[in-house]
Order: structure tokens, then C-alpha cells, then sequence
């Protein structure tokens, strides 16, 4: 079976990889075009450590065929903002000292940015909502919730 | 995952013609929310997945014949939740598909996997049911409909034969003075399955029940409507008496299995009070 050829965009890039039919755009993304940011927790849409973002929208990448990405935008944790230009999430996580031992952090983060794009001033409940699809097995909820909420200020502040 | 050919139609003709060369040995994937890990553990082993994603026609969701709605089994649930028209009209399917998973999991999963999956508790059913839509299908012998109260024929199996496609649902407008609720029991508020799930459909006319539908999920192998209890609303005045009497007559309709869900004594309990609350949400909002 001879491998397909994926033309997609990623982090803003043109990107063309020669993908096996049986290959997820989560594991395209780690092994071949090498950005780790998303994370294989369960393989089954269940913990969200994969999630980036497809045509804008979160989704879980390890339940996307690669070739299924075909024509689309994707979005890592890895092109939503950079060193020294830190997403306002990204710069709340930090600031809060969110991460514990990191593994879900860069899909809550992808969740969290798409929920904030959408919903710019979340309740409590709506960023709880947004949230349920990520699992952080360090249970580190609470700062996850405080920095989530702050980011929103700054970020509903950003737009108007 | 076990190796496959992976095969990309553009179109449905495409897709018709890549099953009748095996449809036997393909599967069609769509959101892949169901189908993926069921090739991951080994469940399935297809020999040629065939991949719908490309076909635009699938993911569309158009004014139908008249003043219904066409939506294509490739629409995801997330569209189903968000979708203007889809929540103007079939507020029930809204909700159902509001329901589905996580938002990283309702932005992949379909209308139609939810379909043909054939889960006795899948959430997108009952308002499909209670909204008397149908099921366009399409195969090497053309283009079929068939209601959707007979898609389903037992515990994941349908109608289709391997050689046909679930194309959209086709879903006549209840008109102005109707209303429709699905709701759900879950241990868990997210990411959980219906232990039971109950949509509802009034339509009304000088303050009279014009239309009743009350569908019923994880009950029986396939999601069923009750129409004792859909007969006991219509040409009446609904009131609180009678939308209990219906909820009664829901919980006859009922034929549930106890499992690690939920035993049936229980099920039978959640059919009665969501049919009761369902109904209760359908008339204030066909009276609105």
C-alpha cells in the first residue's frame, strides 16, 4: 500500500508529507513533521492531550486519520504563540505555575484558546464546559480555572 | 492500527462506486469518533477504509422539499449545536447533539455514525424520530428513503446493506406552533452515554395537541417511539394530568435490559420523568 501525499497547512505553513493511510494527524504531526506539543494520552478521544485546532475548531487529534487533514489549517500548541509572545493563556498558565507534570497542558491550552475565541467572556461554568474534554490526571483544575479566567479579561480587553 | 487502503471519493457517485468494488470489506469513516478505536483495540480489521470527509454535499445542511431541512450524515454534532436554522426549528436535535461528548469530540463526530452506529442509546435518534424524518440512502440501485423509525433493525445494524450510504436526513419542518425537547440521564454531566433518553414533539392549534411524538433511547435494541402515549396527547388540550398520563403510558412502551447503566426498574423510572419533562418543555415551547 503505497503512501498518500498530505498538503495541509500547519502553524500557518504550507506543509507536504508522504503519510501512511493508517497514520493519525496526531501521529504526522509528532513523528514526521516533529512538533510534540500534542500529546497521545488515551488514543480514543477520551483526554484531550491531543487536541489542536482543525479549520479553527478543537479537536481531538489522535481520532483524525492524517489524510483527513488534507487541504485544512491545523494549529499546534506550538503556533499559538512563541517565546518572548506568549499567548495570554499560555503567559496565565505561567503566572499561575499551572502545569504540574505538563502532559495536558498543551491540549488544555488549545481547548481554552478556542473556547475564548468563540465565548471571549466565559462564565465559570461555560470554561468548566470548555474544558471537559481534558483530563489532567494531576487533578490541577482550580489554577487552571484562575488562569483561564484572567486570560479572558485580558483577552476581552485586547478586543475592545 | 491495522494496515488498510485508504480510498478519498470527492463525491457520492465516488464513494457509491469505490463500496460496490467490496463494500463488504470497507468501511465508511466519517467523524472516525467510533470507528477509530474500534480499529485501534482490534475490533475491526476493514480491508479499504473509505473516507467521507471530501464529499461537500455530506457536510451541508440545505432548505429541503417544502419548508424542511436537508442535513448531510457527514454534519457534526458540534454543527448540529450551532447551526441557526437546525436550532430555530429542531431545537431537539440541537440539543441532542450538544449532548455528544467533548467539544474536541463533537467537532469530529457525525449525524450519520451517531445513525449508523445503531447504538440502542444513540442521543441523535430520538429527535430524528419525533420529528418524522427520513433517511436518504444511496447505493448501486439509486437513491431510496426510508423512515427513520425503520432504520434501525436491532443492536448496530440498520437497513443499510454494505453497498449503500447514509447521504442526509431529510427533516420535514414541524411548523410555528411546535416544539420539541430531547433530554438524557448520565451519571456523569459530560462525556457519558444516555443511560435512558427521551425526545418530545408537540404541535398545536387553538390550544389543542395537533401532533404528539415521543421517542424513547437505550429502552430497547433500537430507539422507538411511543405512540399509546403520543395518541393519549393528540386532539386534546395538554395539560399537567395528561402529559402524566403519557409519561405512563411512555414507560409501557419501554422494553429495557438492566446493565452496569442502569438496572430496567430504573430505566423505566427516567423514561417516565423525562417524558414527563420533555413534554412539559415541548408545550411552553410551541405555546411561546
Amino acid at each position: 500500500m503505497a503512501k498518500h501525499l498530505l498538503s495541509c497547512t500547519v502553524n500557518d505553513e504550507p506543509v507536504e508529507v508522504l503519510v501512511q493511510p493508517w497514520e493519525t494527524l496526531l501521529d504526522a504531526l509528532r513523528e514526521r513533521i516533529g512538533l510534540t506539543g500534542p500529546k497521545e494520552g488515551c488514543g480514543t478521544g477520551d483526554c484531550g492531550a491531543c487536541t489542536v485546532h482543525f479549520d479553527g475548531k478543537p479537536i481531538a487529534s489522535c481520532l483524525l486519520l492524517a489524510m483527513q487533514a488534507r487541504g485544512h489549517n491545523v494549529r499546534t500548541i506550538e503556533g499559538l504563540g512563541r517565546p518572548g509572545a506568549l499567548h495570554p493563556l499560555q503567559d496565565a498558565f505561567v503566572r499561575h505555575g499551572v502545569p504540574q507534570c505538563g502532559f495536558c497542558i498543551p491540549g488544555v491550552l488549545m481547548a481554552a484558546a478556542a473556547l475564548l475565541t468563540e465565548n471571549p467572556r466565559p462564565t465559570q461554568e461555560e470554561i468548566r464546559y470548555g474544558i471537559a474534554g481534558n483530563l489532567c490526571r494531576c487533578t490541577g483544575y482550580t489554577k487552571m480555572l484562575a488562569a483561564i479566567t484572567e486570560a479572558a479579561g485580558a483577552t476581552a480587553g485586547r478586543r475592545s | 492500527m491495522r494496515r488498510f487502503e485508504l480510498v478519498l471519493p470527492e463525491s457520492v457517485e465516488d464513494c457509491v462506486k469505490a463500496l460496490a468494488q467490496g463494500g463488504a470489506e470497507a468501511k465508511l469513516l466519517a467523524g472516525g469518533t467510533d470507528l477509530l478505536p474500534q480499529m485501534k483495540n482490534g475490533l475491526l480489521k476493514p480491508a479499504r477504509v473509505i473516507d467521507l470527509s471530501g464529499i461537500a454535499r455530506l457536510r451541508a445542511i440545505e432548505p429541503g422539499n417544502g419548508a424542511g431541512i436537508r442535513i448531510g450524515s457527514a454534519v457534526t454534532a458540534r454543527m448540529l449545536e450551532l447551526d441557526r436554522a437546525v436550532r430555530a426549528h429542531y431545537l431537539s436535535l440541537a440539543e441532542s447533539g450538544a449532548l455528544v461528548g467533548s467539544v474536541q469530540v463533537r467537532n469530529l463526530a457525525t449525524l450519520g455514525g451517531n445513525l449508523c452506529n445503531a447504538a440502542p442509546s444513540a442521543d441523535m435518534a430520538p429527535p430524528l424520530l419525533a420529528l418524522d424524518a427520513e433517511a436518504v440512502i444511496t447505493g448501486p440501485k439509486g437513491e431510496r428513503r426510508v423512515p427513520i423509525a425503520a432504520f434501525f433493525t436491532g443492536v448496530r445494524r440498520t437497513v443499510l446493506a454494505p453497498e449503500e450510504l447514509l447521504v442526509e436526513l431529510a427533516v420535514p419542518n414541524p411548523g410555528p406552533r411546535s416544539g420539541g425537547n430531547y433530554l438524557r440521564h448520565t451519571p456523569r454531566r459530560e462525556l457519558d452515554i444516555a443511560v435512558v433518553g427521551v425526545a418530545s414533539q408537540l404541535s398545536l392549534a387553538n390550544g389543542v395537541c395537533t401532533k404528539a411524538r415521543i421517542a424513547l433511547a437505550a429502552v430497547a435494541p433500537v430507539p422507538l417511539r411511543a405512540t399509546a402515549a403520543e395518541q393519549a396527547l393528540e386532539g386534546q388540550a395538554v395539560t399537567p394530568d395528561r402529559i402524566a398520563r403519557a409519561a405512563d403510558l411512555a414507560v409501557d412502551a419501554a422494553r429495557p435490559i438492566g446493565d452496569q447503566r442502569g438496572s430496567a426498574d430504573f430505566r423505566r423510572h427516567l423514561v417516565r420523568v423525562l417524558t414527563r419533562r420533555t413534554l412539559t418543555t415541548a408545550l411552553a415551547r410551541a405555546s411561546a
